[in-house]
């Protein structure tokens, strides 16, 4: 376990704090026609995450694409109480701004370093959204604390 | 987020608690994008107030309604709001169920009454129903430069590649915001900047074909994901149908929101113009080898060639599309095996009762929809197992939605899929 964490500095989306696990993906999510917002999976048949869920996770990912339904998705996870705990993306669209907002997740942007490149699925992750600092930990969380 | 006095007066809640509601998410909105002001709409397209049993049961114990559902979920508010009539124009796209057809689409009559009931309550605030994913072939085609605020992948790229309009991917809540306030954020396509191609597409083949251009779409989306791109080759007949296709195909497999064809679209009279200042960031080539493994991509869900289910209309068919598939089918019958559905506006099915179209499908045992799609309402015949579709953008969706095998091909591939009740399809 490595004593002293990875720190990115990004852009705020949308304030607050949050900490989890990361779910790291390469590819861009669809929402409408691409998740199940009651489950919080991803259902879209050619992605790699097919199958795995983002519930309470920190998701990391490149963007949104897909239909305009984006926002309107998850904004109902978050309803069932599935949505991610917090959202860390490189490409700003409009989808994933208003989804982000509704989700009221907290949510950077715009990084110093490239989070693909750097946060890997398991990871800890510590969002401060107000600040735009992620701090990344590559092994498992304390076990108490 | 610089407010002018009008919206800093929405936003102190001179205009009513709702618009001040409204006038707060376009404010988190604009800041979460890094937008630096909102700009002026007189042209919304979105999917106010509509309902589903889940959002009823959800909001029953904070009082249910109507006034309840647009408050919390599309104002994203956190208050129950009186909702005032729109305060620009707006349009209610595709949703809810067939009101002749409803039992066809397979609705129960709870599902249907909620369908009614919302579109009663938007309606009477002054919100226009075309119950449609082509608002431009019902009567709203905004002109060359306007800022429209639009939800619907297939209509943004239309709106802003063939129109020259300006709308970014718009969502529900922001939408529904910009109903009350005629207001969204001043970013990315409302912007000159934003609109210049990043990509070029040398298009090596004749596009001609409606499955041509949709799979040119489908591989344009997955090359480019959200970007611009432009192309470059020969399209004898770019027309309406044509982009449709395209667009929605592009939209679907990659984000594309706006592109460019030199000499066709209206902000594209050259290629050099499409880019601007800008070179191209990359060149790609489109032919008959990427063709094949567009076919092939979109065909990979499928083995079984017996058809149970053939869907046109994604995005919804015009007139002329609707007349073809009457021709088609004239003198033929659609397979005891199979069931078609061919979707459409409401609109649009009114120039074609005019010339007895739905009775000519309905004669060879098809029938016409309106409103919504089988993604949209999560609505196939019972059993299905095996689609047959023309469409790339359903294909893509709706076997992931609806757990079953779906085939691509050319709108006479999927009549004739209909007809025997076996897909026939081969690749281009």
């Amino acid at each position: 376990m490595s004593a002293e964490p990875i720190v990115l500095h990004g852009r705020k989306v949308v304030g607050g704090v949050a900490e989890g696990e990361a779910l790291v993906t390469k590819e861009t999510i669809s929402g409408w026609g691409g998740i199940n917002p009651m489950l919080g999976t991803v259902t879209e048949t050619r992605h790699e995450l097919c199958g795995q869920s983002f519930k309470d996770k920190i998701l990391v990912f490149p963007g949104a694409k897909g239909s305009s339904g984006w926002s309107a998705m998850f904004h109902i996870a978050r309803l069932a109480g599935a949505a991610p705990k917090a959202l860390l993306f490189n490409e700003m669209t409009t989808k994933v701004a208003l989804g982000a907002v509704v989700m009221r997740a907290p949510s950077i942007t715009e990084f110093d370093r490239d989070p693909l490149e750097i946060i890997e699925t398991g990871d800890w992750v510590k969002v401060d959204a107000d600040r735009g600092i992620v701090e990344v930990r590559k092994a498992a969380p304390p076990t108490a604390s | 987020m610089k407010l002018n006095g009008e919206e800093q007066a929405m936003l102190d809640g001179v205009g009513g608690k709702a618009r001040q509601k409204a006038m707060e998410l376009l404010v988190r909105y604009g800041e979460a994008l890094g937008a630096e002001r909102l700009v002026a709409t007189d042209n919304i397209a979105g999917v106010p107030g509509s309902s589903n049993p889940f959002l009823q049961k959800f909001y029953q114990p904070r009082g249910g309604g109507y006034q309840a559902i647009f408050s919390y979920f599309d104002l994203d508010s956190d208050e129950l709001v009186e909702v005032p009539p729109a305060a620009a124009h707006t349009c209610h796209l595709q949703g809810g169920y067939d009101p002749e057809n409803w039992q066809t689409l397979g609705a129960s009559p709870e599902a249907f009454k909620i369908s009614q009931e919302s579109e009663a309550f938007i309606a009477g605030r002054g919100v226009e129903i075309l119950k449609t994913c082509t608002p431009y072939l019902a009567g709203n085609v905004p002109k060359k430069g306007d800022h429209c605020a639009w939800m619907e992948s297939s209509a943004v790229v239309y709106c802003n590649s063939v129109l020259g309009a300006r709308t970014n991917t718009e969502g529900r809540e922001s939408t529904s915001a910009a109903m009350l306030t005629g207001k969204i954020p001043d970013w990315g396509f409302h912007r000159d900047a934003n609109r210049l191609g990043s990509h070029l597409i040398e298009v090596d083949i004749e596009i001609e074909s409606i499955m041509d251009w949709g799979m040119l779409g489908y591989f344009v989306g997955a090359a480019v994901q959200e970007r611009i791109p432009v192309l470059k080759g020969r399209f004898a007949n770019a027309d309406l149908v044509r982009h449709k296709h395209f667009g929605a195909a592009a939209a679907s497999s990659g984000g594309v929101e706006m592109y460019h064809i030199a000499g066709i679209t209206p902000e594209a009279p050259s290629v050099e113009a499409a880019f601007g200042p800008r070179r191209p960031v990359e060149v790609i080539r489109y032919g008959a080898a990427e063709r094949r493994r567009v076919y092939e991509d979109l065909n990979s869900k499928a083995t079984d060639p017996n058809v149970d289910f053939v869907m046109l209309g994604c995005p919804h068919y015009s007139l002329d599309q609707i007349r073809d598939a009457a021709r088609m089918l004239d003198g033929k019958r659609v397979s005891e095996n199979c069931k078609l559905w061919v979707f459409t506006s409401r609109a649009v099915k009114a120039k074609a009762e005019a010339e007895g179209l739905p009775k000519r499908l309905r004669d060879a045992g098809a029938v016409l929809l309106t409103d919504t799609c089988s993604s949209i309402s999560q609505a196939v015949p019972p059993g299905t197992k095996v689609a047959a579709l023309d469409s790339a953008k359903q294909t893509h969706y709706l076997p992931a939605i609806m757990g079953i095998q779906a085939w691509f091909g050319s709108t006479q591939d999927c009549i004739n899929a209909a007809v025997t009740g076996r897909f026939t399809g081969v690749s281009p």
